[in-house]
């Protein structure tokens, strides 16, 4: 999975208020190549929550995720292109996420984040 | 849900233009003659039979696999026009429709697909399934969109289920091994009526949902359940096959108008143009 996941999920178990931004353990991290897309980017940036992103980036060991963006930066092709790798290139293959307020363990295995909660978490 | 198969594939958009309409015969027995299939060539639009992976306990591609795609083809032209940014698929088993869906889209090249499923081993055939076609898309086990639905809300731009859908007893529904990725319970409902509550929460304003129907879930039913929500619908696809008569619905925000490309909607069925629900019930009281 991928930062664009990790921006998407959070923990709902019974009674957690927020459940986000995951924590995120990393056991195995592999970096593929994908073609970057602006519009993509520019698209996806209003809908994402930039600082549960650019923590997640640097728990991954990328250091180069600005803490705060301005709109021009989205016309500048090395900010999209440090973005792109982050939200789009690193995947996180083992380890897992866990969750802000309970600490529930959900682990990620080949690449797949199990989210299922047990019955009595529903 | 039988996956002995006979599909025509000459009712999808595409092939209409193509010399050779394949005729798939009974795709279990005779995998091996897909030779020609092996390699996913660029101009390839739905997933590649051959490049499917597998698991005895995954649901793999049948007839209603190949509506959804087929519908998903008759509606390209729209979908091409919608320029989706988000794309996800519920219950993607082998990864057949949701990679089929990224090759569809693959034109425009501004989409992220991401698929969930309840199971870990789908998952991972899905997996499989996408990088054997050299695509990248996220996979997330979970209940429907459990985990997601808060920070997906309003992102979603098309929205695909193929659910469980045949009528069983209420046990079987979520029962483990193969028996879940059919059993849909009392009218097939179970799942179906579960998924339709979060429609409206995922969907963007301009977002598409489609869904597999049979036509002993009550189609018109779940017409008028998405019509209460402020969505218009219509039927893209219907097949009918020795097993099962199949519907593939396609549901959108009523508030929104656009004109749809009626040509691209020649093949399979495809319904035509309904301006009001009245005329679509219609149609709908052939299904009873
Ligand atoms: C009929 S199969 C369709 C598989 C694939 N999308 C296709 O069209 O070939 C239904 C799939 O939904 C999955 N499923 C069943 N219940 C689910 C649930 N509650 N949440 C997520 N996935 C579910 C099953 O594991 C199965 O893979």
């Amino acid at each position: 999975m991928r930062l664009l996941t990790h921006n998407m999920l959070a923990c709902n178990i019974k009674g957690v208020t927020k459940g986000f931004p995951l924590a995120i353990e990393v056991t195995k991290l592999e970096t593929k190549e994908s073609e970057m897309n602006p519009d993509f980017l520019r698209h996806i940036y209003p809908k994402l929550d930039w600082k549960a992103l650019h923590d997640a980036a640097h728990t991954l060991g990328l250091n180069d995720i600005p803490e705060q963006v301005e709109p021009a930066m989205l016309e500048d092709e090395d900010f999209l292109q440090k973005f792109h790798h982050a939200l789009l290139e690193v995947h996180l293959e083992e380890g897992a996420l866990i969750c802000p307020e309970t600490n529930r363990r959900f682990p990620v295995t080949k690449g797949v984040p199990n989210m299922l909660l047990n019955e009595d978490e529903v | 849900m039988d996956c002995v198969v006979e599909l025509e594939k000459h009712t999808t958009v595409d092939s209409l233009h193509s010399p050779s309409s394949l005729r798939i015969n009974r795709v279990k027995e005779h995998r091996k003659s897909f030779s020609s299939w092996q390699v996913a060539s660029p101009r390839r639009r739905s997933a590649s039979i051959r490049l499917v992976a597998r698991h005895p306990d995954v649901y793999e591609p049948c007839d209603d696999s190949f509506a959804l795609v087929d519908a998903l083809l008759a509606d390209k032209v729209n979908l091409l026009e919608q320029r989706p940014s988000l794309c996800l698929e519920v219950g993607c088993g082998s990864g057949y429709v949701i990679t089929s869906l990224a090759l569809i889209l693959g034109d425009v090249g501004n989409a992220q697909f991401l698929a969930t499923d309840i199971s870990q081993t789908a998952a991972q055939v899905t997996r499989e399934t996408l990088s054997a076609h050299g695509l990248q898309a996220d996979v997330v086990v979970t209940d429907l969109v459990h985990g997601l639905e808060k920070r997906l809300a309003g992102s979603v731009d098309v929205l695909v289920f193929n659910p469980p859908y045949v009528p069983t007893p209420e046990h079987e529904v979520g029962a483990a091994g193969i028996t879940a990725t059919w059993a849909g319970g009392e009218r097939g409902r179970v799942v179906i009526d579960r998924m339709l509550t979060m429609v409206d929460n995922l969907l963007s304003t301009r977002g598409w949902f489609y869904m597999v129907t049979l036509t002993a879930n009550n189609p018109s039913e779940i017409c008028q359940i998405m019509k209460k929500k402020g969505f218009a619908s219509r039927i893209v696809i219907q097949r009918y096959t020795e097993e099962e008569n199949l519907h593939v619905l396609k549901f959108w925000r009523e508030d929104l108008t656009f004109d749809y490309d009626y040509n691209s909607e020649t093949g399979g069925g495809g319904a035509t143009p309904q301006s009001s629900f009245s005329s679509k019930m219609s149609r709908f009281a052939f299904w009873k």
